[in-house]
């Protein structure tokens, strides 16, 4: 009795497929054939030029060149280009090396049980086997393909932007980048222009965070106590209409209150007036910008919170409350006592996600102020500009890749350093044991 | 009445006007008479539906044709997002296999980054695809977009769900997909209904990506239509703004009502189980 496991693997490693051929599974070993011969073929003539490419992102540059009697630019390597392909050639070669060793795996597998006495699967079984056995994988593959092309690789490549010195004036086709490390990392702390747009724009964002997720919450508590008292009558009417900030598409709403508000022609500068009020710069002053995005926040976020809260008052049972009061508790001592540490108890999760959340408010800003107004000596930034509003006119506007990169690596830190701490609490992964 | 419930009715009178004053204003403007920000009063003194018939006869906007493309891209957003979601949270939740817990991690940590960190990328690569100013390409995006962003409220939801119901199935002899579609899927309604309300208003007020990557007027949805509107200075449309604005509300205004508990679920569990 020949082993065929020790055969069939090793035909295998010799080339994809001929293990499964030497076990007599034809149509799969016909298919590990192709992919084999595919991805060996594709190796052989891109991979190594690919990944030439990605280490040293090009090294012909433009240049001029005589074309009989007239001088042309003639484009040299694209180096963006050259990142992208040998990133995706580095991962389609990571894919095939993957099958490759499952394909060595599975001929072992399959000779092992022909040692046993068993008939090797046919394909329809074999298909069968995988849909029963693998049926995680099959369902997941559709979805992974699209999170690895669509989330995963954009972000793999946006991240090594941040060590490329790729910023306007150097920008491809024209300049060939190079990898510059940790400077640009460096540079933001460091030089004076950006560091001081860095240490401002980051302080900000930590105080709208802060503040935002502070008075939307405390707002929303209130709201919802207030309308919560037992001599409240009609208390879904109300609940319905305070909710409807919240059914308002963010887009609308924030574009309406950018013209409400304008210092000119908003009518609410209007009412100001017929009060004898003088006009308020609502958005156009840096203080005041900074106080009016934050009650603005307010109208979007307090509706959500109430909704949350209100539910969480109505599974607090009634007779904690009743057996205070025969004690001779006031209202306020209920409150403080009963309601809030009843209330905190189940939305602190929500609070980390929503001060996470709003680390990250991009609409809020950027559709009411575009992060303006202007603050002399900042690079490429605004009073109310938070670090994503600043990294999104970095990308677009000025295009400084490399600098906005770096802003979006440190944004991560921040957010990831309060998830982790919140998901530790958090009941499904603690079962799911995948951050200690 | 005792003066503190007096107060207390004050305050929610209070509140409720300052709710929905914004939105009685945009619909106030948008019946005005005229283009201009400025109004001597709340209610216009004489209505007009000019501006409304002006958004689908005006040659300058092509109000219809994006509230075409945004009616597309949602809902074929909605539905690939949606489809991905329930499969990869489903074979999360309910499947240990090798690399699951490598993959949790990854799209844990790919949700805290900003979201248009990978803009750039996207840009490059849409361009070498030649797949700029499509609608599939946004499509793609929004669907991915929303599998990464959902798929921890969907396993939370599974996670709700015993395990019995489906180990019933199987003991009868039904395989995989049979369970999946036979017993799951009826099941996950609740889920399915936060998740599409989400990936759908989400794709219908998206302006960031649509702008990035829809370039000619005949292609953009409605979110890049309005805020082009108003966002270029010296715009002197406001009320067509006003009316075009209404116009991209009623659809999320109406499902947000509609659909208010679910959504109100959604958010606590995305919060509290991850």
């Amino acid at each position: 009795m020949p082993n065929h496991a020790i055969r069939a693997s090793l035909l295998s490693v010799l080339f994809m497929g001929f293990g499964q051929l030497y076990n007599r599974q034809v149509i799969k070993g016909l298919l590990l054939l192709l992919i084999g011969a595919t991805g060996l073929t594709a190796s052989i003539l891109y991979l190594f030029d690919n990944i030439h490419g990605l280490i040293t992102l090009g090294d012909q540059s433009r240049q001029l060149v005589k074309v009989g009697k007239v001088v042309k630019a003639v484009d040299g390597d694209h180096s963006i280009f050259m990142m992208v392909q040998g990133l995706i050639s580095l991962l389609a070669f990571l894919g095939w090396l993957g099958i490759y060793l499952l394909n060595i795996r599975d001929s072992y597998i399959v000779g092992k049980r022909r040692v046993g006495g068993f008939k090797p699967n046919n394909f329809k079984q074999s298909v069968h086997h995988v849909l029963e056995r693998n049926f995680a994988y099959v369902i997941l593959f559709i979805p992974f393909i699209f999170a690895l092309f669509l989330n995963i690789l954009p972000l793999l490549f946006s991240i090594l932007i941040a060590f490329t010195n790729y910023a306007a004036p150097v920008l491809p086709p024209a300049n060939l980048l190079d990898w510059v490390g940790f400077e640009t990392f460096k540079n933001l702390v460091t030089l004076k222009t950006w560091s001081r747009t860095f240490y401002g724009v980051f302080t900000w964002t930590i105080i709208w965070a802060v503040l935002s997720t502070a008075t939307t919450f405390i707002g929303g508590i209130l709201v919802a106590v207030l309308i919560n008292q037992r001599e409240i009558k009609l208390k879904r009417v109300w609940r319905t209409l305070l909710i409807i900030p919240f059914a308002i598409p963010n887009l609308v709403s924030l574009l309406v209150f950018r013209n409400l508000l304008n210092t000119e022609f908003g009518p609410i500068n209007q009412y100001l007036s017929w009060f004898g009020l003088g006009q308020l710069p609502w958005l156009t002053d840096p203080m005041w910008a900074r106080v009016t995005v934050i009650g603005v926040n307010m109208w979007l976020g307090i509706p959500v919170i109430m909704i949350l809260v209100s539910g969480i008052l109505t599974t607090i049972p009634r007779d904690m409350y009743e057996s205070a009061e025969v004690d001779g508790a006031t209202k306020w001592q209920l409150f403080r006592k009963i309601t809030m540490p009843m209330v905190m108890f189940s939305t602190a999760p929500v609070l980390i996600m929503q001060f996470a959340g709003n680390i990250n408010n991009f609409n809020v800003i950027f559709l009411l102020t575009d992060g303006n107004p202007l603050v002399s000596g900042y690079q490429y930034a605004g009073a109310t500009d938070l670090l994503v509003t600043w990294l999104y006119k970095l990308t677009l506007t000025n295009r400084q890749y490399n600098f906005s990169a770096v802003i979006g690596i440190i944004i991560f830190v921040l957010v990831a350093t309060l998830s982790i701490y919140n998901y530790r609490k958090t009941r499904s992964y603690r079962e799911d044991d995948i951050i200690q | 009445m005792k003066p503190r419930i007096i107060l207390s009715y004050a305050i929610i009178l209070l509140l409720v006007c300052a709710a929905i004053y914004p939105a009685l204003w945009i619909v106030m403007s948008s019946f005005k008479v005229g283009d201009s920000l400025y109004s001597e009063s709340l209610i216009p003194k004489a209505l007009t539906f000019d501006h409304y018939k002006e958004l689908f006869t005006s040659k300058r906007h092509a109000y219809a044709t994006w509230y075409k493309n945004t009616l597309f891209i949602a809902v074929m957003s909605t539905i690939i997002g949606s489809f991905l979601t329930l499969l990869g949270s489903y074979a999360i939740a309910r499947f240990r296999f090798y690399g699951r817990k490598q993959s949790l991690m990854v799209m844990l940590v790919m949700n805290m980054f900003p979201g248009f960190m990978a803009m750039i990328a996207i840009f490059i690569l849409l361009l070498q695809l030649n797949m700029l100013d499509n609608h599939w390409a946004l499509i793609l995006v929004y669907s991915s977009g929303a599998f990464i962003t959902n798929v921890f409220v969907a396993k939370g939801f599974y996670d709700t769900i015993p395990r019995s119901l489906e180990e019933a199935a199987r003991i009868d002899g039904a395989s995989h997909f049979t369970v999946f579609y036979r017993v799951i899927l009826p099941l996950s309604t609740p889920m399915l209904t936060y998740i599409s309300l989400v990936v759908f208003s989400g794709s219908w007020v998206d302006f960031i990506f649509a702008r990035l990557i829809l370039r000619s007027q005949d292609k953009i949805t409605l979110a890049v239509g309005l805020y082009n509107m108003v966002s270029q200075r010296n715009s002197t449309e406001f009320t067509l703004f006003a009316a075009g604005a209404v116009l991209l509300s009623i659809p999320v205004f109406v499902l947000y009502f509609w659909l208010q508990k679910y959504l109100v679920e959604g958010l606590t569990a995305g919060a509290s189980k991850g």
